[in-house]
């Protein structure tokens, strides 16, 4: 089927309700409405009230009983309208669902998916643009996907609905309608943890997910035919657990490294990226590592975005200096 | 007697000007004509002004935009009680607020036009900028005027959000701590029964909302949120508890949200015509105008002069919206902290320099990329 990713989104809820009976869906607008950008279109009148849920205006709400209905037995997926608002929520990942295995040694766990918007280039007010996967990537006890198009997107989510223990799926505003793919119409699973090699190449690894990806691949296209340089460009998909061999072995082969992420500079998955990158390759580099990255700013209201957000120029300037070091 | 009853409660609700537009004379504030025409005035301009944002959305010269069709009563009557030392804490639909405080249209066209100058208030402007999200504020009103009572003001702090925002626990945890310190606070529901797509009853079981102040040991009072008699007369009665020392209140103004949630929304997916149009029937600014012209305040001249007036202050505003230069990308940087760290200024100059050599590329190649 040619589909976009919230159509795929919504096709892979859609099958795992059908196929698994403890799967709940819950959140602010995802029944009558079908959500706000559409992903759980149609599921509540297909599956029932019982099983998807309006609820009351409340994130600390929906990941907190979220927890306890995992602990029961549900496999509940929270959306959250856009992550900015996800904060509220965000004591109940960190104190619970994120440590509830451990804490239990085992006995309890948390098989929850909290879904949410995320990232800029949508011309949305304050709160809805940011990029802050960070902080979830560094709560130890959360997994932390980001799809990049429709395909992965189905097969992430599948993933994310069958795991054990809690998924922060972010989705890329920029990309929900930007394009339309085919998509399996079948029931299928991407595994989680597993980056893909979106285009092989010898010269640089440029590593990049979610929105940015789009922009990079632009990026590359001008590179190749501008300077002939062969770059592979990596998608991370999974940005905990992360896909380590895959990094390491196209550093190893290329010598240079630009990692692109569209979250602020300073601690972002970029340093933790390059700082593995050194530990394990040094004698491999030909040239420093380097970011491309949004600014240790707040990510500004939409008038200012496109300075703020990566752009393939900023890529390209930072691949030709790697190139020439 | 193992069973006693410990407590009995009462809800209020104040309704002063009905919807045929009559009013109960022994519960109407005492205002002047002019007064009564200032706040005609305000509705009045508010109207046209949601209206124009909503047209300018459409052709993409704002951003999405939350009206307030239909709510001009809450936002109006209410910040027409207060003083200029008092302040307030809006949601994100109190443009209402934001006018009678004092700030100029163009501001507000600025925000939601995506520019942070829009956010900027005058140092004699005592209102916080929009807060997005859902029921964040009201405990920055409290604490406001905790800070207030601290400092032996003479003032209140008032912070507004919606029915959506009484399931958030900042919220209640606000009526708590304004319980608990008797803060001159006023908190403002304005219950437009809908919470996107979600109605009031989704929300919570409760009856009322006003009756969650009962639980908070603070007054709580529900009021006809279209009638901009009784919205005023209660903020006043409130204020003047609160400067007297005597404590918070919550106020659930009982209105409807005429227009959409925002531009980005379709109510038509969640609600009906019938239901839309019997609160047309009870709309504010009509039976206002019913009001006053029964009283012989306003008249069909008079009207039609202070709508020509709202049009050409709503035109001058978009004028100077469209003409004001665009923000400096730099200004990202500018507000973080009074005064910006090393690093940080080291990220602007390169930032700067590479906008700079962009520039002059750009020049040079008129095929060449540029920032939109």
């Amino acid at each position: 089927m040619k589909a976009n990713m919230v159509q795929a989104l919504n096709n892979a809820l859609s099958l795992e309700l059908e196929s698994n009976p403890n799967l709940v869906v819950m959140g602010e607008d995802v029944g009558v409405d079908g959500g706000v950008f559409r992903v759980t279109d149609g599921l509540q009148s297909k599956y029932g009230k019982e099983r998807v849920l309006d609820t009351p205006l409340a994130e600390s709400a929906l990941i907190g009983t979220g927890i306890g209905m995992a602990a029961y037995g549900l496999h509940p997926v929270v959306e959250i309208q856009f992550s900015g608002f996800l904060y509220p929520g965000f004591d109940q990942l960190i104190s619970h669902a994120s440590r509830i295995r451990n804490r239990s040694r085992g006995r309890f766990s948390c098989p929850l998916t909290v879904r949410s918007p995320y990232g800029g280039g949508i011309k949305a007010p304050e709160h809805h643009s940011e990029s802050m996967e960070s902080l979830f990537i560094h709560t130890p006890g959360l997994k932390v996907v980001v799809p990049s198009n429709p395909t992965d997107a189905k097969g992430l989510l599948t993933s994310a609905l069958r795991d054990p223990d809690p998924v922060i799926f972010f989705e890329p505003l920029r990309v929900y309608r930007a394009f339309r793919e085919e998509v399996p119409e079948e029931s299928y699973t991407t595994p989680l943890g597993q980056a893909r090699v979106v285009q092989p190449g010898t010269d640089l690894t440029l590593i990049s997910w979610g929105s940015m990806l789009r922009t990079c691949v632009e990026a590359v296209q001008q590179l190749s035919e501008a300077e002939r340089y062969s770059i592979e460009l990596i998608d991370l998909r999974s940005l905990s657990p992360i896909d380590w061999p895959t990094i390491h072995a196209s550093v190893q082969k290329t010598g240079r490294c630009v990692i692109v992420q569209e979250a602020p500079l300073t601690l972002g998955l970029a340093s933790e990226i390059m700082a593995r990158i050194l530990e394990k390759n040094f004698l491999h580099l030909k040239a420093p590592v380097s970011r491309v990255t949004g600014f240790d700013t707040i990510m500004p209201l939409f008038k200012l975005e496109n300075y703020y957000l990566p752009t393939p120029e900023r890529i390209i300037e930072t691949v030709r200096k790697t190139m020439v070091f | 007697m193992p069973l006693s009853n410990l407590a009995d409660f009462s809800v209020k609700r104040l309704s002063i000007l009905d919807a045929h537009g009559v009013v109960d004379v022994s519960l109407a504030p005492r205002l002047g004509n002019s007064q009564l025409i200032e706040l005609f005035r305000w509705m009045t301009v508010l109207r046209i002004f949601d209206d124009k944002a909503l047209k300018l959305q459409r052709q993409g010269r704002i951003g999405t935009y939350a009206s307030s069709l239909g709510q001009e009563a809450c936002t109006v009557g209410s910040a027409f009680a207060l003083k200029p030392q008092d302040w307030t804490f809006p949601a994100f639909r109190e443009h209402g607020v934001f006018f009678v405080r004092g700030t100029p249209l163009v501001k507000v066209l600025q925000y939601w036009g995506g520019d942070e100058r829009g956010s900027k208030a005058s140092p004699d402007i005592n209102c916080f900028p929009v807060s997005i999200p859902v029921g964040s504020q009201p405990l920055h009103a409290v604490g406001c005027a905790m800070a207030m009572k601290y400092k032996k003001k003479d003032a209140v702090a008032v912070g507004y959000f919606g029915d959506g925002a009484t399931s958030e626990g900042d919220t209640l945890e606000a009526m708590n701590f304004a319980g608990v310190f008797q803060a001159p606070v006023i908190l403002i529901c304005q219950n437009n029964q809908f919470a996107i797509s979600e109605p009031r009853s989704l929300q919570s079981r409760s009856q009322t909302i006003a009756q969650k102040a009962i639980a908070f040991g603070i007054d709580g009072i529900q009021v006809d949120g279209n009638d901009i008699l009784a919205v005023y007369k209660a903020t006043l009665d409130a204020a003047e508890k609160a400067r007297a020392g005597k404590g918070p209140t919550l106020i659930e103004l009982e209105t409807y949200r005429m227009g959409d949630h925002t531009t980005a929304d379709d109510s038509t997916r969640y609600r009906t015509k019938e239901e839309l149009d019997s609160w047309r029937a009870r709309d504010p600014i009509a039976r206002f105008r019913t009001y006053l012209t029964n009283e012989g305040i306003l008249s069909p001249s008079l009207e039609t002069q202070i709508t020509e007036e709202c049009v050409a202050l709503v035109e001058k505003a978009v004028q100077e919206y469209e003409s004001m230069p665009a923000p400096k990308p730099e200004e990202m940087f500018d507000y973080l902290c009074q005064s910006l760290p090393l690093e940080l200024a080291e990220q602007k100059r390169e930032f700067l320099s590479f906008l700079a050599q962009k520039k002059s590329t750009t020049e040079k190649n008129v095929e060449g990329p540029g920032f939109p």
